[in-house]
């Protein structure tokens, strides 16, 4: 089942209108895809050569890993794309019987007047079952003359170690600061948008090196804004993914630190209110106290402690108990730090 | 009236009754109704993926089911929305099939809609979106990307940490808030109107007190209690207590004092039997019992003897939805309660370091 | 109280079959018949505990509303399709012209499929004429909810919205904990908590007139003690306990079931003895109740509750604190076996250590 490309070296302003903007600005050529230079510049090194191997290309989504392989598609193959390249995903059947015949039936017909090997990719490769990737494994083998496969995944190590040591593994970690911020201010640019700079920052600080979570909360932010007529600043761009911003969590702390049990727990509840998330509080709440300097063993006890409220917060449970574990947690917290600082000055 | 009519009437659901009709309706969720009536402003066309998600009774489905609505017109609703949700099947197949069965579909020619074009895509509203199994949600994640020049996806959910996050990625993100007292009162006070229930202001502000915002469960405790009196006459906290299932003051201060007064493991056991035996509910019971504890002047407990007992009680309730046993869950937090009461001294013993 | 025709054990031959003849719960009488009265009944989760007449009040509802049509019910197996692969699911209803009833975890795995059937099926039947009929709605009971998957009740929910103008819910729980909250709040809560002690003995004691055989208050206590506020089994103890010797003994020990009789026995046998061969014994036992299908929960309970009983007040927290644990883990895990008996040990540890504490104050007082 071969998926068409979508855009095929169009140029993305003429793309039409309905287009959302992860899909408008998906790179097209190689020199496009942001921070890995390094990669994509072995990866046209082995096209030039004639000497590509077989492909695993992993990490957290939104880096570029559909992309690259895409445009790598396309500097391979150009018009031919079509006929030359496979698409296989998650949303397919993914059972041992797909893998026989479906990529069977492509990987042997041989194009009359061509050469060079076909392209097969598989993305999301760490949802198909270890069954299904073991009869992969032999037909890797089986038609490695004329076919390539690349394999695209979140985890590497779902995929069996057999299918791993049959391909050239490429990491795509989050994409970098700078690159993003350039790209952003680009499509800014296209698309109209007018920013603020913190803004730009705020999206790249909540994105955590995804581009398509980026864009997504830019466009979605801006169809918020639009409205106003103004330019969009960093607390809009907070406002409308309900992210609490790093003010609030300064907050947050302040209380969580000094304020009585009771006093905390009210403000706190007033936060959750205004429309924030326990889960996201604890999660950028953890982020800042990896940086403190407390004591070992308090330490020890706060993690594993907002690991258990984490934990239950995911079962879906009412807030309100969590919430005021949470200020329990840290009242023990500070009492354990102040215990084993005496403990050591003793 | 006679006995058909009233029986329909009577048994609409307000929820269903009072349900806003258009986005603007919608209470409260500015950010939200804001940048939809943006983009129904100008045709639709540059609507994102959208996953609304927040807690239970604050607009989500009605936002979603209005805002297509107002892009299209009546006549072809049905050929452009497809409506999934936790009562239909789930499941791999789901996906594949109903899904990619509707998105395949082609789209008839663009019309217009009071002056502006209606937009060539479908929508697909999954209803909650967080009970899809994470296969489900793999597999949707790329059948988004697939056909996103002609569909676009609406998942409404409670919880977006139930969504895994390539999915959420590829979304416009909008979180619903709780609904402040102010908002929901005046809900309520219109609807009390219009369905001739007697109810004092102060009522109201405690019914919107015990449902912390969800609107549906306040407006489902306050038409349930209305069904406890005649017609007419006023509904008092008694029916209020009724309606929401919540445990007697009586039993939350026995069960607080044999922890704390008596010190009686014997008083626990007979306070849990009796919760029990009466069908309250535990869950409820700890919730109330910490409403109690962080109350303004409680004094009975100092911090640390509070915080362990939380971090205890929080413990228990995640148990609870695990399906563990309520009395064995409740007898566990008294006897600990009595512990932590006791102690004054050993600080670290409270929190098993 | 009147006898009727349904059977030769005391609990059905004394239920009642009116709410009128309900001896209590007369808060919730009024209520339900005020809802019968406006031909208007919203969704209803009935909750309590087992024995506290859930059932029973029910029917005495669906008999008002419907009138005796109600009570001619017919038993069906039927088959369901459902699922994707197509699987057939065997199921017992329970009917009448109005309505039906049914307990879908009886199909396990599937519960959730069948609830949707139930509902669409009922709800397709409706009567065409609505205004010829006194009550346009027709009712479905769904048995034990709170065993359903989060899923089926997910889907309980939204079917509820969807099908509210011809069809109604009555829905029946032990617990209101394990009911998800959306359905907490799209039903109208009907507490039915277990009878007083004082109500039990007062039941207890007109049956045996209506039986005609004498039962001294003393006897008539006993049981109700024994049968820890539930009714069912406090009538069918005191029926049993009639059987194995009338007239009541000064001394004669309440009827039970025999596995309660089997936990009673492994609480003591754990209290005698902590040692791995004490262990191995107990795990035998855990074994017998649970391949003559005893709930794992239940065994649990009836433990813990001895346990209780008989140590010392002392050690009661640690108890509880670990039947607590245990029994949390039992709930999510497969085996329960492998639970139960890591109960054991770890009681065996606790009292061992308590035991051997006291021993040693003993000797330093010395």
């Amino acid at each position: 089942m071969v998926v068409k490309m979508e855009v095929d070296g169009k140029d993305p302003k003429a793309v039409k209108k309905d287009l959302m903007w992860i899909e408008k600005y998906r790179p097209t050529s190689m020199d496009d895809v942001l921070s890995h230079q390094d990669t994509v510049l072995t990866l046209k090194k082995l096209i030039d050569g004639k000497r590509l191997p077989h492909l695993l290309f992993y990490g957290p989504p939104g880096t570029g890993k559909t992309s690259t392989i895409l445009a790598c598609a396309r500097e391979m193959y150009g018009k031919t794309l079509g006929s030359m390249v496979l698409e296989l995903n998650a949303s397919d059947d993914r059972g041992i019987n797909v893998v026989r015949d479906q990529i069977k039936t492509f990987a042997s017909t041989k194009r009359i007047f061509s050469s060079g090997v076909k392209l097969i990719i598989l993305d999301e490769a760490d949802a198909m079952t270890s069954a299904a990737q073991m009869a992969l494994r032999r037909v890797i083998e089986k038609y490695t003359q004329n076919t390539r496969f690349c394999m695209i995944c979140n985890y590497v190590n779902k995929i069996i170690p057999a299918l791993q040591s049959r391909c050239t593994r490429f990491r795509f970690g989050p994409l970098k600061r700078e690159d993003l911020i350039a790209r952003l201010g680009e499509i800014c640019k296209i698309e109209n948008v007018s920013i603020e700079d913190e803004a730009i920052s705020a999206l790249v600080d909540l994105s955590e090196g995804d581009m398509r979570k980026c864009l997504n909360i830019l466009q979605s932010t801006d169809m918020a804004e639009a409205a106003k007529n103004g330019r969009i600043t960093a607390a809009a761009v907070y406002a409308n993914t309900g992210n609490p911003t790093p003010a609030e969590i300064e907050e947050c702390l302040q209380w969580l630190l000094n304020d009585d049990f009771n006093t905390c727990s009210r403000k706190l509840s007033g936060l959750l209110e205004k429309g924030l998330a326990l889960s996201d509080i604890i999660r950028e709440i953890h982020k800042f106290m990896m940086l403190s300097s407390l004591p070992t063993k308090a330490r020890i006890f706060l993690y594993k402690e907002l690991g258990e409220i984490e934990f239950m917060l995911s079962k879906g449970v009412h807030e309100k108990l969590p919430l005021n574990a949470l200020v329990g947690v840290f009242k023990a917290t500070a009492m354990l730090a102040v215990e084993e600082g005496q403990g050591a000055t003793g | 009236m006679d006995i058909g009519d009233r029986a329909s009437v009577l048994s609409t659901p307000w929820v269903e009754k009072y349900r806003p009709v258009k986005i603007k309706d919608v209470a409260h969720q500015t950010e939200v109704v804001a940048a939809l009536e943006q983009a129904v402003e100008r045709g639709g066309g540059n609507l994102p993926h959208l996953l609304f998600y927040g807690p239970p009774g604050t607009g989500k489905t009605s936002l979603a089911l209005a805002l297509v609505r107002e892009i299209f017109p009546k006549e072809i609703l049905s050929q452009r929305v497809l409506e999934l949700n936790a009562s239909d099947e789930r499941g791999i197949r789901v996906v594949r099939e109903k899904i990619k069965g509707f998105a395949q579909g082609a789209v008839g020619q663009a019309k217009v809609k009071d002056g502006k074009t209606i937009p060539s895509f479908k929508v697909i509203i999954l209803d909650e979106a967080d009970a899809v199994t994470g296969e489900a949600q793999t597999a949707l994640r790329r059948t988004m990307e697939t056909y996103s020049t002609v569909t676009r996806f609406v998942l409404i959910c409670n919880y977006i940490s139930r969504i895994i996050a390539p999915l959420a990625s590829r979304c416009a993100k909008f979180r619903f808030q709780p609904l402040p007292t102010e908002v929901s009162f005046n809900r309520l006070s219109m609807i009390c109107k219009s369905e001739q229930v007697t109810a004092s202001e102060d009522l109201l502000k405690l019914i919107i007190t015990r449902t912390n915002g969800d609107l549906r469960k306040a407006l489902m405790t306050l038409q349930s209690a209305s069904r406890m009196v005649p017609h007419g006459s006023e509904i008092g906290d008694k029916e209020i207590a009724l309606a929401s299932g919540e445990v007697p003051q009586e039993l939350l201060e026995r069960f607080r004092s044999a922890m704390f007064a008596d010190s009686s493991f014997e008083n626990v056991q007979s306070v849990v039997d009796d919760v029990v035996l009466g069908g309250y509910p535990a869950d409820g019971l700890l919730h109330q019992l910490c409403d109690l504890l962080v109350e303004e002047d409680y004094a009975e407990l100092d911090e640390l003897q509070k915080s362990a007992l939380i971090m205890k009680m929080a413990r228990a309730e995640s148990c609870l939805a695990d399906g563990a046993s309520e009395r064995l869950q409740l007898l566990d937090v008294g006897a600990r309660g009595m512990y932590i009461s006791k102690s004054r001294e050993n600080s670290s013993s409270l929190f098993k370091v | 109280m009147k006898p009727n025709n349904r059977g030769l054990l005391w609990v059905d031959k004394y239920r009642p079959g009116t709410l009128d003849e309900m001896d209590f719960h007369l808060e919730l009488k009024e209520r339900l018949e005020g809802m019968a009265q406006r031909a208007d009944i919203p969704h209803l989760l009935f909750h309590g505990p087992p024995g506290s007449g859930k059932r029973t009040r029910v029917s005495c509802l669906l008999r008002l509303i419907y009138g005796p049509a109600a009570e001619k019910l017919k038993v069906e197996h039927r088959s369901f399709k459902v699922g994707d692969p197509p699987k057939e699911i065997e199921m017992t209803i329970l009917s009448s012209i109005h309505h039906i009833e049914a307990n879908p975890s009886d199909a396990g795995f599937s519960d959730r499929l069948i609830v949707q059937e139930l509902i669409k099926e009922i709800a397709s039947n409706a009567p065409l004429d609505v205004t010829a009929v006194r009550v346009p709605f027709k009712v479905i009971v769904l048995h034990e909810v709170d065993s359903l998957s989060r899923t089926a009740q997910q889907a309980l929910r939204r079917t509820m919205e969807k099908y509210s103008r011809t069809c109604r819910l009555i829905l029946m729980a032990d617990s209101l904990t394990k009911i998800i909250e959306p359905l907490r709040s799209r039903c109208n809560l009907v507490r039915v908590p277990s009878p007083s002690e004082k109500e039990i003995c007062d039941v207890l004691q007109k049956v045996s007139k209506e039986e005609g055989f004498e039962l001294p208050d003393q006897f008539a206590v006993k049981v109700t003690k024994a049968c820890s506020r539930n009714l069912r089994r406090g009538l069918l103890q005191l029926q049993s306990s009639k059987m194995d010797n009338y007239p009541f003994a000064e001394d004669q020990p309440v009827s039970r079931a025999d596995w309660e009789l089997v936990c009673i026995d492994i609480a003591s046998l754990l209290m005698r003895e902590q040692s791995n061969k004490r262990l191995l014994l107990v795990r035998t036992r855990f074994y017998e109740l649970l391949t003559h299908a005893i709930p794992a929960d239940a065994i649990f309970e009836s433990v813990t509750m001895e346990l209780l009983r008989s140590a010392d007040q002392e050690i009661a927290p640690a108890i509880c604190e670990c039947a607590a644990e245990y029994e949390h883990r039992l709930r999510q895990g497969q085996k329960a076996i492998i639970h139960l008996e890591a109960f054991a040990a770890r009681f065996m540890q606790i009292y061992k250590e308590y035991i051997d504490n006291q021993y040693s104050m003993l000797i330093d007082d010395d």
